[in-house]
């Protein structure tokens, strides 16, 4: 039995993934729990972004809507959404974290809906500023939970582009050079994309979690690493920071 | 270089820059006391078939009182930006008061779920949407606060969100790189809630703008409801002060605690259980019935919406969850 849950460790993953000084928009939940994290250990100059409009903050707790109050609280400025957007087309802006209902092998992202577009099974909210960070940003991260519906082979929309249809797509569609999906983290498996073919490609498996549940919970092939790791447990410190100062009432870690 | 791509989606607003001019040249600039109240603004400047648009983001800096207003007279058929749109969204789903919407983000309430009421209005096909992105969308307005017809941008390409949106692929004439080129977006009326704004509309916005100086450059009217009037005199003393300038605004309607269950920044945090009750209610059609004829329909105005909501009691809780005060609530 391990002394932590998965979405702890989902958080501290993604926490790591973060070097110090660098930026980063983020949403609510975890994400902004991960980003927190990094703030207080090992990333203090993390300049964390909300596309709302906040701008550096110094986040006392996490936010419930990415432009509620607590998204510039201390910050360096209360700005505007295109002071953000401008920023990540400028280039400016290294990670962004995303969600999503689907993703395909490729990273591209669906939130727009199930079933067809024109009278879909379920409606969502729609790209927001989904398809501008994954578009933008040097690198995108996902935590998601992993299952087969929601790693799929293929997508009913595609809202934000990943890595589209391959090598070179982006580019190719006119979006700036050097920019796409990054990491893929979840409650079985940390995941990478390969250079080459630009699908994903697991790097790491959680402890508890096997090889063949990781493929058994995902719609389409997946590419492994060389050498496939258990991903690097929580430290006592983070797990500390994380429960005591991040989410000192288990909104975000659960119970 | 591959085939420029067009996107399927409708047009709803005129992007033709002359027509705008045409539009603005109309506008008073003369300094005016504009103050009247939310139920004379909204039958003075919003009519059937209007294209809206609303300020602020997600929960935060909504013009609630406004869009309370819009639903109880009945507004019908109007088109919308939907732009960060949470609980706003949802009110005016609740007076079907939309038929056609720019969506780039609807239907969700960010972390706290989606609404039923919006998702059964969108499902059932009662709605027409183009699909844009929220970028996209505050481009669209900087574009039409610009005065020119299209902006450039890097966003959309190569999905699905570009093919069903009415946005259209062309080629830098410097330097060859594909762009999506957006439709400038110059809405009939926005409304707008601020922290403070003196008669004649010079409006202080406190903390994040979301696109809402863009929005009410691009818009040709423009709603503002402020927490607090002030004289013209205070105004103009700190002109740096102004977010909004009177120039733009039409009217200007007093409403303290107006972006209510929202979040006014360094006023009062938004009211989690009472958005909770919007959700619930809309589990059920009938029990959202009674809601909506409760909390809107069934009041004149937005000060016995706040009584129904605990008014100032729960005001002050709210209020002091905002100033991050820790400890025991008010009495």
């Amino acid at each position: 039995m391990s002394d932590y849950n998965a979405m702890e460790l989902m958080v501290v993953v993604a926490a790591r993934s973060l070097p110090n000084a660098a930026s980063v928009v983020v949403g609510t939940g975890a994400p902004c729990a991960a980003a927190m994290l990094a703030q207080k250990t090992h990333a203090p100059d993390l300049v964390v972004m909300f596309e709302a409009g906040g701008l550096g903050p110094k986040m006392r707790s996490a936010p419930v809507s990415v432009g509620d109050s607590h998204t510039f609280y201390h910050a360096i400025q209360a700005s505007s959404m295109n002071t953000i957007m401008d920023a990540c087309s400028r280039g400016c802006v290294d990670f962004a974290f995303l969600g999503a209902a689907q993703i395909d092998m490729f990273g591209n992202l669906n939130t727009t809906c199930i079933g067809d577009w024109k009278a879909p099974k379920t409606r969502f909210p729609g790209s927001g500023g989904g398809n501008d960070l994954a578009s933008l940003c040097r690198h995108s991260i996902i935590m998601t939970p992993q299952d087969r519906r929601r790693f799929a082979a293929k997508l009913d929309f595609v809202t934000s582009p990943g890595y589209l249809t391959g090598k070179g797509a982006r580019e190719a569609a006119g979006l700036p050079r050097g920019t796409g999906p990054h990491r893929v983290i979840t409650n079985m498996a940390v995941m990478g994309y390969d250079d080459e073919t630009c699908r994903m490609k697991v790097l790491s498996i959680n402890e508890g979690h096997t090889r063949e549940e990781v493929i058994e919970n995902t719609g389409f092939e997946l590419l492994f690493a060389e050498h496939l790791e258990v991903t690097k447990r929580p430290t006592k410190h983070e797990l500390k920071i994380l429960r005591e100062e991040v989410d000192p009432t288990r909104v975000i870690i659960g119970r | 270089m591959s085939e420029l791509k067009k996107g399927v989606g409708p047009l709803f607003m005129d992007p033709d820059a002359d027509n705008a001019r045409e539009f603005f040249a109309t506008k008073h600039l003369a300094s005016r006391n504009k103050l009247m109240t939310a139920t004379e603004a909204i039958s003075q400047y919003v009519h059937d078939g209007d294209y809206l648009a609303s300020g602020g983001f997600g929960t935060n800096r909504i013009a609630t009182a406004l869009l309370h207003e819009v639903v109880r007279q009945r507004r019908k058929n109007l088109g919308l930006a939907g732009h960060t749109m949470t609980h706003d969204f949802q009110i005016l789903c609740a007076g079907e008061c939309i038929s056609h919407c720019d969506a780039a983000y609807i239907v969700g309430l960010e972390a706290r779920g989606l609404s039923k009421n919006a998702r059964r209005l969108i499902e059932s096909g009662k709605m027409e949407l183009c699909e844009w992105t929220n970028a996209a969308l505050s481009w669209r307005l900087r574009a039409a606060a610009m005065g020119v017809s299209f902006i450039p941008a890097r966003v959309m390409l190569g999905t699905d969100t570009f093919a069903n949106s009415a946005a259209v692929e062309i080629e830098c004439p410097f330097t060859g790189q594909k762009y999506a080129a957006l439709p400038a977006l110059y809405p009939d009326v926005a409304l707008i809630h601020v922290h403070v704004a003196s008669p004649s509309g010079n409006a202080c916005i406190e903390g994040l703008t979301a696109a809402d100086i863009d929005l009410a450059s691009a818009s040709k009217r423009v709603i503002i409801s402020a927490e607090r009037i002030v004289p013209e005199e205070d105004m103009r003393r700190r002109p740096h002060r102004t977010t909004i300038p009177s120039v733009v605004v039409d009217a200007v309607v007093e409403a303290p605690f107006g972006c209510y269950p929202g979040n006014m920044p360094y006023l009062y945090f938004s009211d989690e259980d009472h958005l909770r009750e919007w959700l619930q209610a809309e589990e059920d059609p009938e029990v959202f019935k009674a809601f909506v004829e409760k909390y809107i329909y069934g009041t004149d105005y937005f000060y016995e919406y706040l009584d129904l909501c605990g008014g100032m009691r729960r005001m002050i809780q709210l209020r002091r969850k905002e100033y991050m005060v820790d400890g025991a609530a008010c009495d």
